[in-house]
């Protein structure tokens, strides 16, 4: 089990000595995990303080002088505050930017709806050119951060507050490629792509299912954008039943993106895990899964639904 | 400045007024008011202060300049173009399609652009990340900001000034094209921003005053912010918009008014031009 901001964190001192990169954050290195970056290179660190927009613009001047920047704060924050910085600011310029972003969807801790960033996903896909990452655990943190980090342009990280379980066991091969998902679990009866912290629980509900004699595989689409279209209608032909599950609003997230690329590649029966179209609340861990409907038991709910269609 | 260093000045700046008007006349719409509110600005930068090399747009030591008020392009596109940074043949595709010179500019489109700009408020915040990487890597360049003083009411503007002084950036000018007027009226009636150089020294600047359309005026204000250490520099340079065609001096409705070919004409008249 590791919280994928500390996963995060890490990554950022492990690349340290092979690539030059600044690292920014505003004022929230203890909550994004930048601190162990700021405190072991305090001098590719920078603090900007409680200005969000600024940052990202600080960031944009930065990589036009032709070194990456990583800059983190609250999903938020980010996506939701930062959006024209980001839009304008980076990504039009295609700048080498990696927008870092913790906290995202209602796991984002007990602090209530102003800090549950649900539609961050939808605004940075729908950005022109914008690549869209989310990984599941640590060791898929730790490559998606060193693959946005080899890709010269502007990157959106999605990266989860919360303690996950380590989904790839130590030995086994853990890539992250820009466009590529990874299959975690085989299964012939359905399909569950999922992200971030929901990936864990897609892996629960398939071992519940088994029980019951239904196999159904779990991808973690690590890709959002560009959408791993190639390895979806793989399974979308072979299941025939595809369900998607995702920590953020059911509107233009991952289950749009999935719904898309089946629409026009190969209609597909699907059922979405997600936020029904409301703002997140203060709460538990467990009781904010249950109260937003995003437990392993809702990915069962939503594999039986998708099997009777 | 010496005598004949003001004249070629002066010539340059004419050139960049009739370059900006006619590509405005091609593109069918654009700020008129603005490029000529910012034509002697943008002529004492890239032809006396700014270290740059049209042969070598990219050099990583060049000085950098971004023209927040990304809407006054044209006279920015001429300057590169006299400069030898851009063929003067594109100046009449300005906004047209598939032209690198578009509405506002874009960074990779156009050599010697090193931003986009457009969305106003974001300039200062990234002049002042690529000041920050020259001091954080001891490199020698200095970086250049125009900023709209209507811009100036986003408040994004005072989070890169509050961070600039903050960071001690003395490679960091912040250039006022303090016009007095934004698309709805006076910038004054509007959202009054002044007293601008009070708020840019509250923040650790050192401001300076300077009339904006005067070389000798804007030579000694780039000298002396040259030369203060320990912090960036500020410069209230009050312009007129419009400056230079009497028609559109501090007239509003020139901030943003189609040059027509009869508008062309006249303006060319009062800048000199003889028609053929």
């Amino acid at each position: 089990m590791k919280a994928i901001r500390a996963a995060y964190g890490e990554a950022l001192v492990e690349l340290a000595g092979k690539y030059d990169f600044f690292v920014m954050d505003a004022d929230l290195a203890k909550g994004t995990m930048t601190v162990y970056f700021r405190d072991a290179h305090p001098d590719r660190f920078i603090d900007m303080g409680i200005a969000e927009a600024n940052m990202y613009g600080y960031a944009a001047g930065l990589s036009s002088c032709g070194v990456p920047v990583f800059a983190s704060t609250f999903a938020s924050f980010a996506a939701g505050r930062s959006y024209d910085q980001i839009r304008n600011g980076i990504a039009y310029p295609r700048l080498n930017v990696k927008v870092a972003a913790t906290h995202g969807g209602v796991q984002a801790g007990a602090d209530g709806g102003s800090h549950q960033c649900l539609e961050d996903i939808a605004l940075m896909r729908a950005i022109p050119g914008m690549v869209v990452l989310c990984p599941c655990d640590e060791r898929e943190t730790k490559a998606a951060v060193e693959t946005a980090l080899r890709y010269d342009g502007p990157v959106y990280l999605r990266l989860a507050r919360n303690a996950v379980p380590d989904l790839h066991p130590p030995g086994t091969p853990c890539e992250v490629g820009i466009g590529r998902g990874n299959v975690i679990v085989d299964g012939d009866d359905a399909a569950i792509v999922a992200v971030g912290g929901m990936v864990a629980k897609a892996v629960e509900a398939s071992g519940e299912l088994r029980a019951s004699g239904i196999g159904a595989a779990v991808v973690s689409m690590v890709s959002i954008k560009p959408l791993d279209e190639e390895l979806l209608l793989r399974y979308a032909r072979k299941t025939g039943r595809i369900v998607t599950a995702e920590d953020h609003n059911r509107c233009g997230g991952l289950g749009g993106a999935v719904s898309e690329a089946l629409a026009l590649g190969l209609p597909t029966p699907l059922e979405m895990v997600a936020v029904d179209d409301e703002f997140g609340c203060s709460g538990s861990p467990d009781d904010l899964d249950r109260r937003f409907n995003l437990t392993a038991g809702d990915v069962c709910a939503a594999v039986d639904r998708v099997l009777k269609r | 400045m010496e005598a004949n260093k003001l004249k070629e000045l002066e010539g340059i700046a004419r050139g960049i007024r009739i370059d900006s008007l006619e590509s405005l006349y091609h593109g069918g719409s654009g700020h008129p008011g603005s490029a000529l509110s910012v034509a002697d600005i943008v002529t004492i930068l890239f032809f006396s202060e700014m270290n740059i090399d049209p042969a070598n747009p990219g050099l990583p030591d060049r000085d950098r300049f971004i023209l927040s008020k990304g809407h006054a392009c044209p006279a920015y596109y001429s300057a590169l173009a006299r400069r030898g940074f851009l063929d003067r043949g594109l100046l009449s595709t300005l906004r047209k399609i598939d032209s690198p010179l578009q509405g506002h500019p874009v960074l990779g489109k156009v050599p010697g652009v090193d931003m986009s700009s457009g969305s106003l408020g974001q300039g200062l915040s990234i002049a002042g990340g690529m000041a920050l990487y020259a001091k954080r890597r001891n490199r020698p360049f200095r970086v250049y900001c125009v900023l709209g003083d209507g811009e100036c009411q986003e408040g994004q503007v005072w989070e890169a000034a509050m961070s600039a002084g903050h960071f001690g950036l003395d490679n960091l000018v912040a250039i006022l094209d303090a016009n007095g007027l934004q698309i709805d009226g006076p910038v004054a009636e509007v959202m009054d921003v002044q007293p601008m150089s009070d708020k840019f020294r509250a923040f650790k600047w050192k401001a300076i005053e300077v009339d904006g359309h005067d070389f000798a005026s804007l030579d000694e204000g780039l000298r002396r912010a040259r030369e203060h250490k320990g912090g960036p520099a500020f410069l209230h340079a009050r312009t007129v918009k419009g400056k230079g065609v009497s028609f559109m001096e501090n007239r509003v409705e020139w901030h943003g008014g189609q040059v027509t070919g009869e508008v062309y004409e006249r303006a060319m008249a009062e800048l000199g031009v003889v028609q053929k």
